[in-house]
C-alpha cells in the first residue's frame, strides 16, 4: 500500500494560507498522504521535513513575490540533501515567464491562480503513479 | 547508496544515516517485505529509548505539548525522536498530518527528528505500524521517544501497550470527578497534565481528578501514586515539572521491577500479534481449507450445521493438512 506522500509548505514571511490549505484538503481527499507545515518555513527547514518524512513531492505556496529566491534555494538544497528523486512542485501568483525559467532549473510544474483543484490533483496522481513504478 | 536496499539501510541507520531511517519508515508503514528484514536485523540495537506517550482528546493541546517536551528533554541532553499518529480519512484512505505546524522552533534546528503517520486503519488511537516504527527508531539511537495519539475518545488505549510512560492530556473543561470515574483513557494513564491550565477550572478538576483517583483501586500502577500537573504548554508553564515527573515515574517503573515487566508484556503482545498474523496467513490463504471453509459457511445458511460446530470441524481439517 504505497501512499502517495505531499509536503505542503509555506517559504518566507508571506501569510497568505488559504490556498495552501485548500490544495492540501484536495490532495487528502484524493487518497494522498499531505504534510503541512504551516507558515514562515525557511528553505532550509522544508527540505528537512521532506527528508524526514520522506514525502514523494514537495508543493510550495508563494503569494509574496519572492519565488525566483524560494524555488531555487529549496531545489538546491533538496540536491544537497540527497533528495533528487522529490519532485518540486508549487503554486501563487508567478507571471508565466518565470513559470519558463523556473522549469529550465529543474523546478516542476507550476501552478498560477485560476487554476482547477482537479487539474492539481490529476497532476499529483500523474506524477505520482509514474513514481511509484519506477 | 541505494535507499531503496534493506542491507544497506540496515547499515546506514545505526550510523546516523536520518535518510536511512527516514526511508526504512516508509518501508515499514507500507508493510512492505524488506521492512521484515530492517526490523530483524535492528532488533538488537532497539530497548535503549524510554517512550513517553502523549494522548488526549482532539485540541487538548498535544501537539504543542509535545513540541515544548522535546525541547525540554533535548535541553537535558537527550535526543529525541518524535512520531505524531494523524486518522486517515475511512472514505478516502488520505490524511492531513498536521502536527509538524505546532513544532516550529523545535524542529529548526534539525536535532530532533519528527515522523508524521497516519493512522491507516489502526483504530486503537495509533497506526497498526506505530510500534514497528518506534523499534526502528530505537535503533537510530534516540534517548527518548515521544510518540503522539490521534486525538482520542474513551476507548483507544494501544498507546499504554507501546510506550514506557503515558501521560493523558485534558482541557479544564473536561468533565468532572465522574468522568474520571469511568473505565478507559482514565485507567492508562501514569501521570495526568491538565493543559491550557490559565483557564477556568483547572484547578477544580485537579482536586476533583485526585478525589476520584483516591477512591480508585490501583489497576495499573501500585504503588505509584497519579500525579496530576497544569500546564500551559503554549507558554511552557509547567513543562519542565511534568518531564520531572516522567524522571520519577521512569525510576519508580525501575525500582519496582515493572519496567522489565511491562517491556516483557508488550514483547508478549509483538509475538501474539505476529504469530496471530502467521496464523491466519496459514488457515485463509490455504486453498483446500478455502473451499472447507465455503461449503461450510454454505450448510451455515442452509441452517444444517452451527457456526460453533462450524468451526470445530474447520479447525479439525486444518489440524489434518498439518
Amino acid at each position: 500500500m504505497d501512499k502517495i506522500k505531499v509536503l505542503v509548505a509555506k517559504p518566507g514571511l508571506d501569510g497568505h494560507d488559504r490556498g495552501a490549505k485548500v490544495v492540501a484538503r484536495a490532495l487528502r481527499d484524493a487518497g494522498m498522504e499531505v504534510i503541512y507545515t504551516g507558515l514562515r518555513q525557511t528553505p532550509e527547514m522544508v527540505v528537512e521535513a521532506a527528508l524526514q518524512e520522506d514525502v514523494d513531492f514537495v508543493a510550495l505556496s508563494i503569494l509574496s513575490g519572492a519565488h525566483m529566491t524560494i524555488f531555487p534555494r529549496v531545489l538546491e538544497k533538496l540536491r544537497e540533501a540527497g533528495l533528487d528523486h522529490v519532485v518540486l512542485t508549487g503554486g501563487g501568483i508567478i507571471p508565466p515567464e518565470d513559470m519558463d525559467k523556473l522549469h529550465q532549473m529543474g523546478i516542476n510544474k507550476l501552478f498560477g491562480p485560476g487554476t482547477s483543484l482537479e487539474e492539481i490533483v490529476n497532476y499529483f496522481k500523474e506524477e505520482g503513479a509514474k513514481k511509484k513504478v519506477s | 547508496m541505494n535507499y531503496n536496499d534493506a542491507a544497506f539501510l540496515t547499515e546506514r541507520i545505526p550510523l546516523g544515516d536520518k535518510r536511512a531511517l527516514s526511508r526504512a519508515i516508509t518501508l515499514v508503514e507500507n508493510e512492505d517485505p524488506r521492512a521484515l528484514k530492517i526490523e530483524r536485523d535492528l532488533y538488537s540495537l532497539t530497548g535503549k529509548a524510554y517512550r513517553v506517550g502523549i494522548t488526549g482528546p482532539p485540541g487538548a493541546g498535544k501537539s504543542t505539548l509535545v513540541n515544548v517536551l522535546a525541547k525540554e528533554f533535548k535541553s537535558r541532553g537527550n535526543k529525541v525522536g518524535i512520531i505524531a499518529v494523524d486518522p486517515t480519512s475511512p472514505f478516502t484512505g488520505g490524511a492531513l498530518l498536521g502536527d509538524r505546524i505546532r513544532m516550529g522552533a523545535a524542529l529548526a534546528d534539525h536535532e530532533i527528528f519528527m515522523r508524521s503517520m497516519a493512522s491507516r486503519g489502526g483504530t486503537g488511537g495509533l497506526a497498526r505500524t506505530t510500534t514497528q516504527v518506534a523499534d526502528v527508531m530505537d535503533s537510530f539511537g534516540f534517548d527518548v521517544l515521544i510518540i503522539e495519539t490521534v486525538g482520542v475518545g474513551q476507548l483507544e488505549l494501544d498507546i499504554a501497550g507501546a510506550v514506557d510512560t503515558t501521560v493523558v492530556v485534558l482541557v479544564p473543561e473536561a468533565g468532572g470527578g465522574v468522568q474520571a470515574m469511568k473505565a478507559g483513557l482514565i485507567e492508562i494513564a501514569d501521570i495526568f497534565a491538565i493543559n491550557k491550565a490559565d483557564r477556568d477550572g483547572a484547578e477544580i478538576l485537579k482536586s476533583e481528578l485526585q478525589d476520584a483517583l483516591s477512591l480508585m483501586p490501583a489497576i495499573k500502577n501500585g504503588s505509584w501514586d497519579l500525579p496530576v500537573k497544569l500546564t500551559v504548554a503554549l507558554e511552557g508553564r509547567g513543562v519542565k515539572e511534568l518531564v520531572d515527573t516522567v524522571y520519577k515515574h521512569k525510576e519508580h517503573l525501575e525500582a519496582s521491577g515493572k519496567f522489565h515487566k511491562n517491556r516483557q508484556s508488550q514483547a508478549e503482545i509483538k509475538i501474539r500479534d505476529i504469530v496471530r498474523a502467521e496464523i491466519g496467513k496459514r488457515l485463509w490463504m490455504n486453498p483446500s481449507l478455502k473451499s472447507v471453509l465455503d461449503s461450510l459457511s454454505g450448510f451455515c445458511v442452509e441452517g444444517k450445521i452451527d457456526p460453533y460446530s462450524a468451526a470445530r470441524t474447520f479447525l479439525q481439517s486444518a489440524e489434518a493438512q498439518r
